[in-house]
């Protein structure tokens, strides 16, 4: 008999939690981004291809559905390391033996060298280059994120991938790395 | 308020907390006048010295400029002119060591004095009062004054606050040690320092202006004590002596008990601060008509035999004051520019002195000893207890050693001042203002980071939209009349897998006519149906915008691009470039030559010839050949044209070998030969002959190891220089490449 | 010659880590005298075994973590480990329990959290509770001021104590801790605490022989010699004295409400404060700087409540004493009281 007491109050305690915890799960519910958006805002956003999907938006989908996090070479380790944190997985190198630090790099176009094919502007993923048939092209520093996907498509390899240029603004202090010279 | 003000005007001050007592040094150079250093024989006058925009350059390479003639004129807001600090001649305008921490360079105007020293005409005014606020304020704009206590803003902006002054601070504290220009110049020109606070009041009409200074510079205090008597409302205020006192928010705080907003500015608690030097700079403008041309500097240091304080002009090298204050080096020199605190090494001496450089500091190891190695933190808060922003230097550390960007903004990291006195008193010698500001670059970089990353994202999913509607039209153009073909729509040009030929007369130009023959092979099958063509109709409009944008950024860029080509009219220039590029070690194949006939021509003739040959090897699969060949050879005759005519002539040979097998070979061969005859132009000719050659060898591994993968590319252009008056370009271009690559994957 | 670059400020005030450890080793020289003068030269021998062997742990550590030896040993902070270790256990215990406290102390407690500056708890008393619960009887058989011995103890005598666990008489240390009145002594924290357990009031306790000078002979002087240390450190701006401030006037207002509550069973303020490991604790160990809290107020709050939680565990608990309980139990607290401290930083909280 007590033992059928025991399981009453058991059984009715475990309801009533049950109930409460159901209703609190409906009631504050946290509104999250969905997981995509998540990874999403992670990645560099590039659009370069280089995972294999045709921009970053749809990486972050099959990141979404079970791929791998470290096919993202201009993210470099510290967006593996953010999708391993947001993605409850274990980080991990570079697929492709990539560098853990990508220097950033911006399209040029060397222009006196540009035939006006078009095919770059048809090649970038971000509109970042402005250029009609047959006349010279020109990228938008500002808007190149570097994916080097104009490369490939020019026939004349006019197209160089330079890196960013450091300014006093965005100098980082490497004393060791500034050249000095003898007292003269 | 009224309360304040009187408490103020009983000498009240309110400590900051924090701060340190490093030892002044300040007796070294502050016993003797100030001296005025000979003519150099050269000025490096950088276009920069303040903070906001370069102004507009109005010389030339070789002028003859006067003393005090501007040098560049003010275009946007913020940009403050430079002026010549001697008369002489610019020998060069160029890229220069800037007086920066980083030393990156600077535009900068080089200037051989003449000797002559010479004014050029100056405008001085004798009764500023009766000027209205915006000639003053032009003046003060034209003669070029920026803030000459270490920051350099724009002390035009300044004085044309358009909030509210209630109190007008002026700084003349000098609280970093070795140094005392503030010091001997208030004590040499008080009075007109005095003159230079009273523009600044009748253009900001402060209720109060207050000067601050350390009680360790007694004759100073005296001097301007006596310099103001007339004026009442100046207060000449002692304030205890510590370091960073003379920081603009402690100052503020220590004289009114007043805190600048994180993230504001002093005028927003209605708070103007300038330094002593500026406002004699500003006298010197208004009364003198003088621009802002020279400075007082400390030159200062166990180095130097003659330590002091000297008028060096602006642009004047450091190794130019070190030598005329006599200067014996020790190993390991360090010369600081600025004082010990907050001052920064220079990698070179050949560096121009600027508006805001305010000491020159020569130490022995003996004075300032090297930093030691770093060791751990053992959170002992020295450094919180010097901070003067009352932050947490060593939970700081921690965050920026562990890259913890949003902990760092949290513990407000951008409070901080990096006034060096946390790094001044820690046990461990841990450098954390350095820590503090490689962590700051870096957050502002990756926030501009995030915000670029933003803009692609919808800059993509814009382009994505455009391709979809363009897809869409297409298909629906299709169903209309299937059996179309697009002739007729303008924008769509012709994409073609296999082969194309062009013949395209060019254009000559009336002023030059630039024949053009140009040849282009393409062996790509990857492009076929889904090629969109590019209608940028849809950004075009943000892209003019944003065009001239890119324009200047590469502008700017130009100076390091090696790659310059010698179009000129004016000149002929013959280039030849060859270039050979050798990718891990592979033989190059398949030699192209390509001829190109000079054109008989009057006035000019074009001759182009382009041959390309591409050679694709590609062994895929198991032994199946798969031969492929195609050639093509198009002529272009000459058209007789006034303008221009360009002849092309195109030829091209195609082989295709393709093999989808291992130890099968691919080969695939284009020839292009163009000719293009010269054009029979009254203006201008320019015969360019371009030939190119491209060798791909290309294998893939995927099933097969250790298959080598050979991409060579060589180009001999050969041009006949055109017989032109004006111009004759003769270019000639020879490229190889050879390309191994021995990874799947990672071929092109 | 040619130029060197370096950082802002080129300027140092000259304090260095070592600088700082040797003056906290310093500032203990007056209740080390204290201690060697009252008990003999235990304490010394102990000293001695504690630095040798903190020194060989800290060494064979920085081997195998392939850093260098001598610049991490020279910065000093493991000898004051060692020190302090070495002052907070009986002098005449057994050698082995003084070279498991201070292996325990450098090895565990500091160097495989990650070296110096990385230890959650400070060592020293890490190691001192170890020592107290694994050999209770060891670490609580602390010898009566020797002017109370029967028999005084020579040097060879205490060297034998330590490293046989008798004398060459035959005398083990619970022997000779019986006093001229042949009762057997123990600390005057203890004493009460026993006492009052007994059901004697303290008035009643205070006439045992151990009392019989000002406060308990001997453990006053201690105390008194780390205060002097103490204030000196403050002078020498070594440690804040917003720590050393709250434990003690945690401590003198707790066993002032005490005593008011109930007279009969506490021994007052003064008696708090200069028993036991008071004022060793409050200038020496809860100023740690590694494992205290970092700000001002944090500081101020943490001494409060290691004041709090010595004389709780002093009057309810079980042990007679509680300075490493209490500073244990705060070093996990440090993160938080830290956290809920920070300074206003300036331009902060303002009124526009």
């Amino acid at each position: 008999m007590t033992l059928f007491y025991a399981l009453i109050a058991l059984g009715s305690l475990a309801l009533i939690f049950g109930l409460i915890l159901g209703f609190a799960a409906v009631r504050f519910r946290v509104q999250s981004n969905p997981i995509v958006e998540q990874i999403d805002t992670i990645l560099p956003q590039t659009q370069c291809g280089q995972c294999g999907y045709p921009g970053c938006r749809p990486y972050a989908e099959a990141i979404a559905n079970g791929d791998e996090i470290n096919k993202c070479p201009p993210g470099g380790d510290a967006t593996v390391k953010k999708l391993a944190d947001l993605m409850g997985v274990d980080a991990k190198p570079l697929a492709g033996g990539e560098q853990a630090e990508p220097i950033k790099t911006v399209a040029y176009i060397r222009e006196d060298e540009c035939i006006g094919c078009t095919k770059c502007i048809q090649a970038c993923p971000v509109d970042a280059i402005v250029g009609a048939t047959r006349q010279m092209h020109t990228v938008l520093i500002d808007e190149c994120t570097g994916c080097d996907l104009c490369v490939e498509p020019c026939p004349v390899d006019c197209i160089d991938m330079l890196p960013v240029e450091t300014t006093k603004q965005t100098w980082k202090w490497q004393l060791d790395a500034i050249p000095v010279t003898q007292i003269d | 308020m009224e309360k304040l003000i009187a408490q103020i005007k009983q000498g009240k001050v309110w400590p900051f907390p924090g701060g340190i007592h490093p030892p002044g040094q300040k007796t070294i150079s502050n016993t003797q006048a100030i001296t005025r250093l000979p003519l150099p024989g050269k000025l490096v006058v950088p276009l920069k010295q303040h903070i906001g925009a370069n102004g507009q350059l109005i010389v030339d390479k070789g002028q003859q400029v006067l003393k005090g003639q501007a040098l560049t004129k003010p275009i946007a807001n913020w940009s403050v002119p430079v002026h010549a600090p001697t008369s002489g001649i610019i020998n060069d305008i160029c890229q220069m060591p800037s007086a920066h921490p980083s030393a990156l360079p600077e535009l900068s105007v080089i200037i051989e004095p003449d000797g002559q020293d010479q004014w050029c005409e100056l405008a001085p005014v004798t009764t500023p009062s009766q000027l209205s606020h915006e000639q003053l304020i032009d003046i003060i704009h034209d003669r070029g004054i920026a803030g000459m206590g270490g920051a350099g803003f724009p002390t035009y902006i300044k004085a044309d606050s358009r909030k509210a002054i209630e109190y007008f601070i002026v700084n003349a504290v000098e609280c970093e040690p070795y140094i005392t220009a503030d010091d001997v110049l208030m004590r040499e020109h008080a009075a007109d320092i005095i003159a230079g606070i009273e523009i600044m009041q009748q253009l900001l009409t402060p209720t109060l202006t207050i000067v601050g200074i350390e009680d360790n510079k007694p004759e100073a205090i005296a001097a301007m004590q006596a310099a103001a008597e007339h004026n009442d409302k100046i207060i000449i205020q002692t304030v205890p002596t510590i370091y960073p006192s003379g920081g603009e928010k402690q100052l503020i705080k220590l004289l009114t008990n007043k805190e600048v907003p994180s993230g504001g500015i002093p005028a927003d608690i209605g708070v103007l601060v300038q330094n002593v030097g500026t406002l004699f700079a500003v006298h010197q403008a208004v009364y003198e008509g003088k621009p802002l041309i020279e400075r007082v500097i400390t030159v200062t240091g166990n180095t130097i035999h003659k330590p002091g304080n000297v008028w060096a002009l602006l642009g004047t090298e450091i190794k130019h004051l070190l030598d005329c204050q006599g200067f014996s080096p020790v190993p390991q020199q360090r010369v600081v520019m600025g004082g010990p605190m907050m001052g920064f090494t220079l990698p070179t001496v050949r560096i121009g002195v600027v508006k805001t450089t305010n000491c020159i500091l020569a130490p022995d190891h003996d004075e300032l000893a090297e930093p030691g190695p770093e060791k751990a933190c053992i959170r002992c808060s020295a450094c919180a207890d010097a901070c003067p922003a009352s932050l947490l230097p060593q939970q700081l550390q921690w965050f920026a050693k562990s890259k913890e960007y949003d902990k760092l903004k949290e513990h407000n990291l951008f409070d901080c001042i990096e006034c060096g006195a946390c790094a001044y008193v820690c046990p461990s010698e841990i450098p954390l203002v350095q820590y503090y500001r490689v962590a700051k670059v870096e957050i502002k970089e990756q926030q501009a980071e995030q915000v670029k990353a933003e803009r692609a994202k919808e800059r993509f999913e814009l382009r994505k939209q455009r391709l979809e509607r363009e897809q869409e039209a297409r298909q629906n153009r299709h169903k209309r009349k299937p059996a179309a073909e697009k002739s007729a729509d303008e924008k769509q040009k012709i994409a073609d897998a296999l082969a194309r030929v062009k013949n395209k007369p060019a254009k000559g130009d009336e002023k030059s006519a630039v024949a053009a023959a140009i040849a282009r092979a393409k062996a790509k099958k990857q492009n076929q149906d889904t090629e969109l063509e590019p209608d940028n109709s849809d950004v075009a409009l943000e892209r003019a915008a944003r065009k001239e944008q890119a324009r200047k950024y590469k502008e700017q860029k130009a100076a390091s691009n090696t790659a310059a080509d010698p179009d000129d009219k004016k000149s002929a220039v013959a280039a030849a470039i060859a270039r050979a590029k050798a990718k891990k070690a592979a033989a190059s194949e398949s030699d192209n030559e390509s001829t190109s006939a000079p054109a008989d021509d009057k006035k000019a003739a074009v001759a182009a010839a382009i041959a390309r040959a591409k050679a694709k090897k590609a062994a895929q699969a198991v032994s199946v050949e798969n031969d492929n060949s195609e050639s093509e050879v198009a002529t272009a005759s000459p058209a007789d044209n006034k303008k221009a005519a360009v002849a092309a002539a195109i030829a091209r040979a195609k082989a295709k070998k393709a093999a989808p097998a291992v130890s099968v070979e691919n080969d695939d061969a284009e020839s292009e030969i163009t000719t293009a005859s010269p054009a029979d132009d009254k203006k201008a000719a320019v015969a360019a002959a371009i030939a190119r050659a491209k060798a791909k060898k290309a294998a893939k591994a995927e099933q097969a190891a250790s298959v080598e993968n050979d991409n060579s590319e060589s180009e001999v252009t050969t041009a006949s220089p055109a017989d032109n008056k004006k111009a004759a370009v003769a270019a000639a271009i020879a490229r190889a490449k050879a390309k191994k690559l021995q990874q799947e994957g990672s071929d092109q | 010659m040619k130029l060197t670059m370096a950082s802002s400020p080129h300027s140092h005030s000259h304090k260095s880590l070592s600088r700082l450890m040797q003056t906290v080793i310093l500032a203990c020289i007056p209740g080390l005298i204290a201690q060697l003068y009252l008990f003999g030269t235990g304490v010394l021998i102990q000293l001695i075994l504690a630095l040798v062997t903190a020194s060989l742990s800290e060494a064979i550590i920085m081997r195998i973590r392939n850093r260098p030896v001598w610049s991490t040993l020279s910065d000093g902070s493991a000898w004051l480990t060692a020190v302090l270790l070495a002052l907070s256990i009986p002098p005449l215990a057994p050698w082995w329990v003084i070279v498991i406290g201070s292996f325990f102390a450098i090895v565990i407690v500091k160097q495989l959290y990650g070296g110096l500056g990385f230890n959650l708890f400070n060592p020293a008393m890490a190691a001192y509770v170890l020592l107290l619960i694994s050999f209770p009887v060891q670490m609580t058989t602390w010898m009566p001021v020797s002017d109370l011995l029967a028999d005084r103890i020579s040097l060879t005598q205490q060297l034998s104590v330590i490293f046989n666990g008798f004398t060459s008489a035959g005398f083990s240390v619970d022997q000779l801790r019986v006093g001229v009145d042949g009762v057997t002594m123990a600390t005057p924290l203890d004493t009460i605490k026993t006492d009052i357990a007994h059901g004697l009031t303290v008035s009643e306790s205070m006439q045992a022989a151990i009392f019989n000078s000002w406060l308990g002979q001997g453990w006053g002087w201690v105390n008194l010699g780390f205060l002097i240390g103490g204030l000196y450190l403050i002078k020498a701006k070594v440690i804040n004295w917003h720590i050393p401030v709250g434990v003690l006037a945690s401590i003198a207002v707790c066993s002032a409400i005490g005593y008011i509550a109930a007279p009969g069973t506490e021994p007052g303020m003064i008696f708090h404060l200069f028993s036991g490991a008071t004022m060793l604790g409050a200038f020496f160990i809860a100023t740690d700087p590694v494992s205290a809290a970092t700000t001002n107020r944090g500081r101020l709050i943490y001494g409060a409540l290691i004041g709090l939680l010595v004389y709780l565990i002093r009057t309810f608990g079980g042990y007679p004493d509680a300075m490493a309980f209490a500073v244990l139990l705060l070093n996990m607290a440090v993160p938080l009281i830290d956290y809920y401290t920070q300074p206003r930083t300036y331009g902060h909280g303002v009124n526009k």
